[in-house]
C-alpha cells in the first residue's frame, strides 16, 4: 500500500458523518442481543464448579455425543467435498439444459428450515420410505443410524462447499490449463497439477464450514438420529435432554464445550478465507 | 450459517479458449450425469418427499392440517416473529455495515468476527443462553417472576432466541458489498455539500439496495424457520408459543404425518420463494 493511499484512508474517519453514532449504536446492539447473553454461559447461576464441569466433561454419555457429532459432521463435510467439487465444476465450467433450476437447487439447504429438511430425510431414509426400502434388503439401516445423521449433515452442508468452490473457479485463469496441454499433459493430469491446487484452499474453506456447521446442527438431525444415548445421541441434543431434566448446570457444562470448539472453527474458517483471498489475488 | 457465503452474481461465462483445456463430450456429459445424479439425489428428493407425504393422504387432510386451529396460530406467530426481528436486524446490519467500512479503526477485524459469532454457534446453545439469563433459575430469574413478566416460554424469548440467531444475516451481505465499493462517491458528495441523510438515502442506499435486499430475504427465511433455538426457549405451549417450525416436530412425533408434512410444506413454501428471490436477484446484480 502506497503511502498516500494510506494517508487518505486515514483522513477517511474525518470525512463522513456518523462514526461515533453508528459505532456505538452497533456495539450496544452486540452486547446486549449477542455478548451478554452469551456470557451467561461463562458466568453462570447454576452453580457450575469445576469439579462438576469436570465430571460432566468426562461422563462416557458425554464424550460419545462428541464422538458421534465430531465423527459424522466429519464424514459429512468430506463426503461434501468431494460432491461440492463435482457440483461446481460442472456448474462453472459446462452448458447444459436446466442449469439455472440446478444452480438454484443448490442454495435449497440454506433456505429450507431444518425441521422440514429432518422429517423429510426421516422419511426419505426410513424402512418405507423410498430410499429405506430399497437399501433394507440389502441390509443397510440409514435411519437411526450415525448414517442418518451424516447424511442430514450432507444435505446441510453442501451448499457451503458448492459456494466457496464455484467463484474460485470462475475466476481461475485458463492459460495454466493451456500451458500444460501444450507441454504434453492430458486433461486429468493438467487438473490435477494445475486446478486442484488452486481450488485446495476453498476446498479446505468449503470442508471447514460444512463442518462447523455440522457439530451444532439440531433440527435436521434429532428426527432422522433416533437419540439413543451413547450411539446416535448428538451433543446439542444431549443439552436438550439435559435441559428437559432441569439439569441446568449439566446442560451449561456441555454447551460451553461445543461452543469452545465453535470458536476455535470459527477462527479456523476466518484464517482460511483470507488465505482464499491472498491465493486468488 | 446460511449466509456465510457472500452473495456472488456469476462472472461471465467461461468461454471455451482452446479445444487443450475442455474434456472430451463424454467426459463432460458422464460428469454432467453425475453432478444431476448427485443433486438430484441429495436436495431435490427430500424436496419431493415433503410434497408427496403432505398429499399422500389427499387434499381434505391437507387443508384439515392447515386450516387447524393451532396451524393458524403458529402461522400468527411465526409471522409476528420475523415482523419484530428482520427489521431490529436490518437496522444494525445497515447501521454495522456503514460503521465498518466507511470509517478505518483498530479491532475493525475483531468486530466482523464478533458480529459473525451467531452463525458459529449452535442453535441449541442460542437458546439455551436465553434460558440462563431470564429462565426461572437464570440471572434476572427471581426479579422477573416477582414482577410477574414471562420471558423464557413466552413471546419475547422467542423473539430473543431468532434475534440471535439471525442477527448477522443483514450486516454479513452488506459488509463485502460496502467494503468493494469503498468511499469515493460518498466523499464526492460530501464535498458538494450533502448531509449525512442525504448521503445514505441518494448515494450509499442505491448502490446497497439488492444485496440489502438479498440479506433481508436470507433473514427472514431464517426468522420463520428457525427451530433448535426457538424448541429451548418456547415451552412447546400449543397454540400459544408454537412456531411453524415447532409445529411440524409436535406432530411429526404425534405419528400425524401427512398433518405435518402439510405444515412442512408451507415452510417448504418459504423456503422455494426466498430462492426465486434470489436468482432473480442475482441476475438484476449481473446487469
Amino acid at each position: 500500500m502506497s503511502v498516500t493511499s494510506t494517508a487518505a484512508r486515514a483522513s477517511r474517519r474525518r470525512v463522513l458523518p456518523g462514526f461515533g453514532l453508528t459505532m456505538g449504536y452497533s456495539v450496544l446492539y452486540l452486547s446486549l442481543v449477542v455478548l451478554l447473553p452469551l456470557s451467561a454461559l461463562l458466568f453462570n447461576s447454576t452453580g457450575l464448579s469445576w469439579d462438576k464441569f469436570w465430571s460432566v466433561a468426562t461422563d462416557a454419555r458425554v464424550l460419545a455425543s462428541y464422538r458421534v457429532s465430531l465423527g459424522t459432521a466429519a464424514a459429512a463435510a468430506l463426503v461434501d467435498s468431494f460432491l461440492g467439487l463435482l457440483l461446481a465444476w460442472v456448474l462453472v465450467r459446462y452448458e447444459f439444459p436446466g442449469k439455472r433450476l440446478f444452480d438454484a437447487l443448490i442454495d435449497l439447504p440454506f433456505a429450507l428450515p431444518t425441521a422440514v429438511a429432518g422429517v423429510s430425510l426421516t422419511a426419505l431414509y426410513s424402512q418405507n420410505g423410498w430410499i429405506g426400502s430399497l437399501l433394507e434388503p440389502l441390509g443397510f439401516k440409514v435411519a437411526f443410524t450415525p448414517l442418518g445423521i451424516t447424511l442430514a449433515l450432507m444435505f446441510i452442508g453442501i451448499p457451503f462447499v458448492v459456494r466457496t468452490v464455484q467463484p474460485v473457479l470462475e475466476d481461475l485463469d485458463r492459460d495454466m490449463e493451456e500451458a500444460a496441454a501444450t507441454l504434453g499433459a492430458g486433461r486429468w493430469r493438467a487438473f490435477r497439477t494445475v486446478v486442484l491446487p488452486e481450488l485446495f484452499p476453498p476446498l479446505l474453506t468449503g470442508f471447514a464450514l460444512a463442518f462447523a456447521r455440522g457439530i451444532g446442527e439440531y433440527g435436521s438431525v434429532v428426527f432422522i438420529s433416533g437419540n439413543m444415548p451413547m450411539r446416535t445421541e448428538i451433543a446439542p441434543l444431549l443439552i436438550m435432554s439435559k435441559l428437559e431434566q432441569y439439569d441446568y448446570a449439566g446442560a451449561t457444562a456441555v454447551a460451553l464445550l461445543l461452543l469452545l470448539l465453535s470458536f476455535l472453527m470459527l477462527l479456523v474458517i476466518n484464517s482460511l478465507q483470507r488465505w482464499v483471498h491472498k491465493s486468488a489475488r | 450459517m446460511a449466509g456465510t457465503v457472500p452473495m456472488h452474481a456469476p462472472g461471465p461465462k467461461t468461454a471455451a479458449s482452446s479445444p487443450a483445456t475442455n474434456e472430451s463430450p463424454v467426459v463432460k456429459w458422464v460428469l454432467i450425469a453425475a453432478a444431476g445424479l448427485v443433486l438430484l439425489w441429495l436436495i431435490a428428493l427430500p424436496l419431493i418427499v415433503v410434497l408427496t407425504e403432505a398429499l399422500k393422504r389427499g387434499w381434505e387432510v391437507y387443508w384439515a392440517a392447515l386450516s387447524d386451529p393451532d396451524a393458524a396460530s403458529a402461522l400468527r406467530l411465526t409471522l409476528l416473529v420475523a415482523a419484530i426481528t428482520v427489521p431490529l436486524n436490518t437496522v444494525f446490519g445497515v447501521i454495522a455495515a456503514w460503521a465498518v467500512t466507511k470509517f478505518r479503526f483498530r479491532g475493525k477485524g475483531f468486530l466482523v468476527t464478533l458480529i459473525d459469532l451467531p452463525f458459529a454457534v449452535s442453535p441449541v446453545i442460542g437458546g439455551l443462553i436465553f434460558v440462563l439469563v431470564f429462565g426461572s433459575h437464570g440471572w434476572f430469574g427471581p426479579w422477573l417472576s416477582e414482577n410477574d413478566i414471562k420471558i423464557v416460554f413466552a413471546l419475547p424469548g422467542i423473539v430473543l432466541a431468532t434475534l440471535f440467531i439471525t442477527f448477522p444475516f443483514v450486516a454479513r451481505e452488506l459488509i463485502p458489498l460496502m467494503e468493494d465499493q469503498g468511499t469515493q462517491e460518498e466523499e464526492a458528495a460530501i464535498t458538494l455539500g450533502a448531509r449525512g441523510w442525504q448521503i445514505f438515502f441518494r448515494v450509499t442506499l442505491p448502490n446497497i439496495k439488492w444485496g440489502l435486499l438479498y440479506g433481508i430475504i436470507l433473514c427472514n427465511a431464517r426468522a420463520m424457520g428457525e427451530f433448535g433455538a426457538v424448541s429451548v426457549v418456547s415451552g412447546h405451549i400449543r397454540g400459544k408459543t408454537n412456531t411453524l417450525p415447532l409445529h411440524v416436530e409436535i406432530l411429526y412425533n404425534e405419528y400425524q404425518f401427512s398433518a405435518s408434512f402439510a405444515v412442512a410444506s408451507l415452510l417448504l413454501l418459504l423456503a422455494l420463494a426466498t430462492m426465486l428471490i434470489k436468482s432473480w436477484l442475482l441476475r438484476k446484480n449481473a446487469h
